[in-house]
């Protein structure tokens, strides 16, 4: 699989469910690859005048759609390898339909130099598998003081700013970086929580956590650091990313935020759709993530909010940690689960309990995310790179997290039954995944 | 079945086998296997008077205690519980072993397990921690305090101190004062009290009052002359310095007038109030001496006393149960 063939100069794929939310097409479609690029793309079952040369890959009804571009995906590259690799990743993206990755800058060193955003891209072409992006840090060792080189590292080929997990506490740097990036037309991701609120949490606070005995955050932490995130937005005009939204309370902000017209898009992260702190039971630490898994009310508030746009992009939030990190008491423990493999069967149970529609959920995880960094990918239009999937939608299967391929198997979908097979991934033309 | 020594015969035969093979929460009793742990416990309190108070009920077994936390009264407490039922019972503390140089709370619980032990009677500062190990070894495992989760036996000791004081657990009010947040006393109380059919108020200051604790099924007072008033008992809880973060309370002579109890104050509640104390006390910060040493009102000596029985009773149980797997 990494040693990829060469691209046949001319792949065709007939007969699929084509669900393209560029064109807000979900029906039968074909479309041609030339040289790595969609070449021609149909709303029908078939091409005509297919060339002659062309590999056909008759997807026998199975859906084709962009690849999946995650926006917020954690190695352990550099600095923490065990954990996974930018190698282990890509290969975990490659069989999750997941086509581009955003790395995030909290390694080890940080993501907050020029010369590392070029490592990370190197490393990327040298793996060959999937795009692979970083984002850069927004302030110097993500410690929230002083603003990093955002334009050298914009220049190098990062695709945003953010300081991973860490909130930019100080106002005045936040407000600063707003302007600055924002000149720059660079987009800023900022994770909304009051340290001091959440200080020691380990999950979110209510009868349950207080029962438990864990030390928990209330919601209003993620709320009122939201609330000044979006005042600065109406100070700077500058667009901001909204990193894991979790909650009813913040969406309720978000809403009133957009409908001032203020330029800003919101993430929540699959896990946050998908579970309860309730699935934390008996301190079971795959659960253990941040934000901290919230009510059942907030994640049925979460998933309209999916449905009905206000909410973006879903993200993986892929976050490796080995046994050592995890076999522990739970406030001990590591935050973060993996997803790259799971993120899209997971999303796909939304489509099948007949939630969101699939070409909304699918608008969630390929144009939304490439649109908010302006990437080319995301879409099934002529020119666009050969950034593609064929999943079988129907398909069962059980999570089993010891064979997943990620060097960490911190999975929170562990033995949970999913729907949606990906079948075919393909990176620039080229079968990354699958097609054997 | 063993034979019993001196002091136990009145001890009425378990109605039902003790339910789990760990004891790691109010959560896997039920009023039967309470009923019963609490009348095994009044026999032993009973043997614990003797002279001979040693009975064979744990002979051969070893009993290691494995506390993370420092404790006096309950770590000693299982000790001689272990000892008095015949078992080689170990101690084990952090400082004298190699969890301070790195080993994790797992690695050590496999590393002990594979020693066979019986039991493994463990505290630690997170709320878990005992579940957890209970999931690694092969053992039962007893939890003596995890974090700010529970401390079972604690619960069982204080319904025995009420039990033998009132006669009765169920309809008793029972007012549970001060620093509930933090306590794993108060939640393993606030279960047992309220599955026994007590009338369960959570007395303090907002700021130490857990998150929407008024659906535990208790009443939730913020006021401590309202809260013990008419109560038959009043349960001081210790200000727990120690895991405070920042600042709950402004100051301990604040603490004092609003929320510790005095005469005064303890004047409200029914006139045959019995107070209690896990321990250790902060005098003159949640209780005055002249309350906590009044033998008259006070069952705190009792509930030592209560403690080693209690445990006694835990300890046979469960090794009951390990006769009969």
């Amino acid at each position: 699989m990494s040693a990829a063939p060469p691209p046949a100069s001319l792949i065709a794929i007939v007969n699929a469910r084509m669900v393209d939310p560029a064109s807000g097409h979900d029906g039968p479609g074909a479309l041609l690859i030339a040289e790595g690029l969609i070449a021609r793309v149909a709303h029908a079952p078939g091409l005509d005048n297919l060339p002659a040369d062309a590999r056909v890959i008759d997807a026998g009804g199975a859906l084709l759609a962009p690849g999946l571009i995650d926006l917020r995906v954690k190695t352990g590259e550099p600095g923490s390898e065990p954990k996974e690799t930018l190698k282990s990743a890509a290969r975990a993206a490659a069989a999750g339909g997941v086509t581009s990755i955003v790395v995030q800058p909290d390694t080890d060193p940080v993501i907050d130099d020029p010369a590392v955003v070029d490592f990370i891209l190197r490393r990327a072409r040298d793996i060959e598998l999937v795009h692979v992006y970083p984002a850069g840090a927004a302030t110097k060792g993500c410690l929230g003081k002083a603003m990093a080189e955002i334009g050298l590292m914009n220049e190098a080929g990062c695709v945003y700013v953010t300081d991973a997990d860490r909130p930019i506490v100080d106002s005045r740097v936040m407000r600063r970086l707003l302007a600055y990036a924002g000149g720059l037309g660079v987009l800023v991701a900022h994770r909304p929580v009051d340290p001091w609120l959440a200080a020691g949490a380990v999950a979110t606070e209510s009868e349950f956590s207080g029962r438990m005995g864990l030390a928990a955050e209330p919601v209003a932490a993620e709320t009122i650091m939201l609330e000044r995130d979006i005042a600065l937005v109406g100070l700077t005009g500058a667009r901001l990313l909204v990193d894991q939204i979790s909650a009813a309370g913040p969406l309720e902000s978000l809403a009133r935020a957009k409908a001032r017209g203020l330029p800003i898009i919101a993430a929540a992260s699959i896990n946050h759709l998908t579970f309860n702190e309730l699935d934390i039971g008996d301190y079971r630490t795959f659960w253990k993530l941040t934000p901290p898994l919230r009510g059942e009310d907030d994640r049925q508030a979460l998933i309209e909010a999916v449905a009905s746009g206000l909410v973006d992009i879903v993200v993986s939030a892929h976050c490796p940690a080995p046994p050592e990190d995890k076999r522990l008491p739970f406030d001990e423990a590591a935050p973060g689960a993996v997803g790259l493999q799971t993120l899209l069967p997971a999303l796909l149970t939304l489509y099948h309990e007949g939630r969101i529609p699939l070409l909304r959920l699918i608008e969630t995880v390929t144009l939304a995310p490439a649109r908010a960094i302006g990437l080319a990918a995301g879409r099934l239009a002529v020119g666009a790179p050969a950034d593609l999937i064929l999943c079988d939608l129907d398909a069962p299967l059980v999570i089993d997290a010891a064979r997943l391929i990620s060097k960490s198997r911190n999975s929170a979908f562990d033995g949970r039954r999913l729907q949606g097979r990906v079948l075919m991934t393909l990176v620039d033309g080229r079968v990354v995944f699958g097609g054997d | 079945m063993t034979p019993i020594a001196s002091g136990l015969e009145d001890a009425p035969p378990p109605a039902a086998p003790f339910p789990k093979r760990h004891f790691l929460s109010i959560g896997d009793l039920d009023p039967v296997s309470v009923s019963d742990l609490l009348d095994l416990a009044n026999a032993f309190v009973r043997a614990n008077r003797q002279v001979n108070k040693k009975v064979d009920r744990l002979k051969g077994r070893t009993l290691v205690n494995l506390f993370f936390e420092a404790s006096t009264r309950t770590q000693s407490s299982f000790e001689l519980a272990g000892k008095r039922l015949g078992a080689d019972v170990v101690n084990m503390s952090p400082r004298t072993s190699s969890i301070s140089k790195g080993e994790t709370l797992i690695d050590t619980a496999v590393t002990l397990n594979a020693m066979q032990p019986d039991i493994l009677v463990v505290r630690h500062a997170s709320s878990g921690a005992a579940s957890l190990l209970s999931q690694k070894v092969d053992c039962s495992v007893v939890n003596a305090g995890d974090g700010q989760h529970e401390h079972p036996s604690q619960a069982l000791l204080d319904a025995l101190s009420m039990r033998r004081a009132f006669g009765r657990v169920g309809g008793l009010t029972v007012a549970i004062c001060g620093d509930v947040a933090h306590s794993r006393v108060a939640r393993s109380n606030v279960a047992l009290l309220t599955m026994l059919g007590a009338h369960v108020r959570l007395v303090g200051p907002p700021t130490l009052i857990p998150a929407d604790a008024a659906r535990w099924g208790v009443e939730v007072v913020h006021d401590l002359k309202r809260g013990i008033a008419g109560a038959d008992v009043v349960m001081m809880l210790r200000l727990q310095f120690e895991r405070m973060q920042g600042s709950l309370v402004p100051s301990m002579r604040e603490y004092f007038r609003l929320w510790g109890l005095d005469r005064e104050k303890l004047a409200l509640a029914s006139p045959n109030v019995k107070v209690m104390h896990p321990g250790p006390m902060n005098r003159g910060v949640e209780i005055d001496s002249d309350v906590a040493d009044d033998l008259a009102v006070s069952l705190i000596q009792d509930q030592v006393e209560m403690g080693v029985a209690v445990r006694m009773a835990i300890l046979a149980s469960i090794a009951a149960r390990l006769d009969n797997r």
